[in-house]
C-alpha cells in the first residue's frame, strides 16, 4: 500500500499506542518511538510496527509513535488502522 | 563480593558507607548496645527561641561543612520546608551535606541542582521519587545513596549509625517555645509520626510553622524540652500536595477483582475472626479491601482489635463504627485521617520507632495480623522490589514495606499480573527491598500464588476452595501477553545500597546504562 496521507489511530491512555503514518521521501520506514518501557520492549515495538508495515506491501513510510505499554495485538491493530487511513484504503484485512 | 540471604551480590566494604554486613535471614541480628541520645543542652529561663528566617536559625544551629540535617515528608508532596531549608543552606556557602528526610518526593526535583553544586553529596532516606530518582540512578550523587524502611530508619538514629546534627521539621500547628502538632492549621497533616523520632534524637532541632498560636500549643507532641528554635515563614506547604479529600472508592475493575481476590484469602487465612489487626495502604486496590472487609465484619459480626499505619477515612470509618478499637498511626494519608487524630484519642499518634524498629522491646508491627502491601516486581522466590521500577531508575519507596511483612501473621502483596506491558512477577526482581521469606500470599488480578513455606496457609486456602496458582504459572501468565522484556543494563557503579531493616544490606543499586 502506498501511504497518501497523515493517517493517525489509538490514543495516549494507559496500554495503548499512538501511531501516525505520513508519507516519507525516503526509499524505507522510519519510525520514531517513544514509549513507557523503551528499554525492555523498544527494539521490539518498532520492528513489529515495520514488519505490519510491510506485511502490506508499505515500502516507505514515517511513522510517529507513542506507546504507553500497549501489547503486540493492540500495536498492530493500531498500525493496520492508522495505515488503511494513511493509504486512503477501505479494503479492510484483519485476519490473516 | 558475597553473597547474601537473598543470592544478591553485596561488597564487603563500600567508599563513603564503610563495612557492609550482607542480609542472612529476616531475624538473623540480635543488636548490640544502648540507644544513642541527642546533646545535653541549657535554655536560661524565659529566653526566646523565635527567630527571623530560616537563615538565621541555620547559622544559629552552626551548621558546617560535611553535617547531616533531617527532614519528615508528612506534606507529601506539598513540601516546601526541604526546598527552603536548602537554598538558605546553599546561599550560606556550606557544602558537602548529607540529607537525610524519612522520603523525598517529585517536589523536590530542586535538589539536583544541590548536588550539582556541592551542597549535598549523600543522602539516606525511605524514597526518592521522579525526576530526582533519575539523576541519582544516572549517578549524579557523588556518594552512594543509604535507602532503609521506616523502621530501618527509626532503628539508625536510635542506634546512632545515622547521627542528625540538625533537624528542620516543618509543623502546622506550634508555639513560640517548641510544643507543635499536626493536627490544626491550614497546612495540618496529621500524624508527626516520622518527626517525633528527629525531633527526640537531633543535636539541634529547628520547627517551621505556619501557625504560630498562644502558648501553650496542646496537644504537644513534639515537646519544648527538644526543640531550640522556632521559625514562622508563610506557608510550609501547598494543601493540594499535603493531603487529599476523603480517598475515593476505586471504580477501576481490575483493583475491583484484585481486592476481591484479596478478601477471600484474607476470610480463608484463619486470621479474620474477632480481634484481628490489620494495615493497608492508600492504593486503589488495597483501599478496595478495606471497604469489601468493612462488609465482611459486618455481616459476620467480627470486631478487630487495631488498625495500623498510614491511615485513611477508610480505616476512620472503621474505627467510628465501632469495628476496631483503635488505631495507631504514624501518617494521615487523608483530611478525615487528620480530623479523626485530631479529636479521637483512640486514634493514637506513634512515632516511627514505636511503629516498625526492629531494635526495641516490642514494635507495633510485631502484633500485626494481617498486612496489604504493594510491589512494583515480585520474583518466583517471593522477594518484593518496591524501590526501583523494571528500568533500573530508583522511583519509589521502602516505606513500612520490610518491617509489617515481617511482622504480620500472613503479609499479602496486591499487583495486577501486568503494569503496562510490564510483567509483575519475574525471575529475579531489579532490586530486592523485601525478601521472599517475609512474603506470604500474592494476589493478583489472575489470581493467587501462596509462598510454599507457607502450607498452613496453602491447606486452608485449599480447603476454602480458593483456584491456587504456583507463582511460576503466574509468571508464565504474565510473559504470554506482554512477552519477555529485554534485560536492563547496568554500570558497576554502586550507586546505593538497599538496608534490610536492621541494618544488614539486602542489596545494592546500580548506575543505570543508558548508551
Amino acid at each position: 500500500m502506498e501511504i497518501k496521507k497523515i493517517g493517525r489511530a489509538g490514543t495516549v491512555e494507559s496500554n495503548d499506542i499512538s501511531i501516525v503514518i505520513e508519507p516519507s521521501d525516503k526509499k524505507d520506514i522510519e519510525v520514531e518511538l517513544q514509549s513507557a518501557v523503551l528499554k525492555q520492549f523498544g527494539r521490539h515495538i518498532k520492528a513489529l510496527i515495520i514488519d505490519t508495515l510491510q506485511s502490506k506491501g508499505v515500502k516507505s513510510a514515517y511513522v510517529k509513535a507513542v506507546d504507553k505499554g500497549a501489547i503486540d495485538c493492540v500495536i498492530k491493530a493500531r498500525t493496520l488502522t492508522a495505515l488503511y487511513r494513511a493509504a486512503e484504503s477501505e479494503e479492510y484485512v484483519w485476519e490473516e | 563480593m558475597i553473597k547474601n540471604g537473598v543470592g544478591r551480590e553485596i561488597p564487603e566494604y563500600l567508599e563513603h558507607i564503610g563495612k557492609l554486613v550482607p542480609y542472612e535471614n529476616a531475624f538473623s541480628i540480635m543488636p548490640e548496645g544502648n540507644k544513642v541520645g541527642s546533646k545535653l543542652k541549657r535554655q536560661l529561663p524565659h529566653k526566646s527561641k523565635l527567630i527571623s528566617s530560616i537563615k538565621e536559625a541555620i547559622k544559629a544551629c552552626g551548621l558546617k561543612d560535611g553535617m547531616t540535617i533531617s527532614f519528615h515528608h508528612h506534606l507529601r508532596n506539598g513540601d516546601y520546608i526541604i526546598n527552603m531549608v536548602m537554598d538558605a543552606i546553599a546561599s550560606l556557602g556550606i557544602k558537602d551535606l548529607k540529607l537525610a528526610p524519612s522520603s523525598l518526593n517529585p517536589c523536590h526535583a530542586p535538589l539536583i541542582e544541590h548536588i550539582k553544586n556541592g551542597v549535598i553529596t549523600s543522602i539516606e532516606t525511605s524514597g526518592i521519587r521522579e525526576p530526582l530518582g533519575t539523576a541519582i540512578s544516572q549517578g549524579i550523587l557523588p556518594n552512594p545513596v543509604v535507602i532503609r524502611s521506616h523502621g530501618g530508619r527509626a532503628r539508625a538514629i536510635e542506634s546512632g549509625e545515622l547521627k542528625i546534627d540538625v533537624a528542620f521539621l516543618g509543623v502546622p500547628c506550634c508555639d513560640e517555645y517548641g510544643n507543635a502538632n499536626g493536627f490544626y492549621g491550614k497546612s495540618a497533616f496529621g500524624s508527626l509520626g516520622y518527626a517525633l523520632v528527629d525531633a527526640k534524637y537531633a543535636d539541634k532541632v529547628v520547627l517551621i510553622t505556619d501557625n504560630l498560636v498562644d502558648y501553650p500549643c496542646l496537644p504537644a507532641s513534639i515537646n519544648q524540652s527538644q526543640v531550640d528554635y522556632v521559625v514562622k515563614v508563610g506557608s510550609i506547604g501547598d494543601p493540594k500536595g499535603i493531603v487529599s479529600g476523603a480517598i475515593r472508592f476505586t471504580k477501576n475493575p481490575r483493583d475491583i477483582l484484585i481486592a476481591e481476590n484479596a478478601v477471600k484469602a484474607i476470610e480463608a487465612s484463619g486470621y479474620f475472626k474477632n480481634g484481628f489487626s490489620y494495615q493497608t495502604g492508600a492504593a486503589g486496590a488495597s483501599l478496595a479491601v478495606t471497604q469489601f472487609l468493612r462488609e465482611k465484619m459486618i455481616n459476620q459480626n467480627i470486631k478487630g482489635s487495631f488498625a495500623l499505619g498510614g491511615i485513611t477515612s477508610q480505616i476512620v470509618q472503621l474505627l467510628e463504627e465501632g469495628l476496631f478499637k483503635g488505631i495507631f498511626d504514624t501518617q494521615c494519608f487523608d483530611l478525615d485521617a487528620v480530623r479523626s487524630i485530631g479529636q479521637n484519642p483512640k486514634h493514637f499518634e506513634i512515632d516511627a520507632a514505636t511503629y516498625a524498629s526492629p531494635f526495641n522491646a516490642g514494635c507495633i508491627a510485631n502484633y500485626l495480623d494481617i498486612v496489604m502491601l504493594g510491589a512494583m516486581e515480585i520474583d518466583t522466590d517471593f522477594n518484593v522490589n518496591v524501590i526501583s521500577g523494571s528500568d533500573g531508575i530508583i522511583s519509589q519507596a521502602a516505606g513500612g514495606h520490610q518491617d509489617t511483612a515481617a511482622g504480620a501473621k500472613m503479609s499479602v502483596v496486591l499487583a495486577p499480573l501486568i503494569r503496562a506491558r510490564i510483567p509483575i512477577i519475574v525471575d529475579k526482581v531489579t532490586t530486592v527491598v523485601t525478601p521472599g521469606e517475609t512474603v506470604d500470599v500474592i494476589v493478583t488480578d489472575y489470581g493467587i500464588a501462596v509462598n510454599p513455606r507457607r502450607q498452613d496457609l496453602i491447606d486452608r486456602f485449599k480447603e476454602a476452595k480458593l483456584k491456587l496458582y504456583d507463582i511460576e504459572e503466574l509468571k508464565e501468565i504474565a510473559e504470554k501477553i506482554t512477552g519477555t522484556p529485554e534485560r536492563i543494563k547496568f554500570k558497576d557503579k554502586i550507586i546505593g545500597v538497599v538496608q534490610y531493616r536492621d541494618g544488614s544490606v539486602i542489596d545494592v543499586l546500580r548506575e543505570v546504562d543508558d548508551a
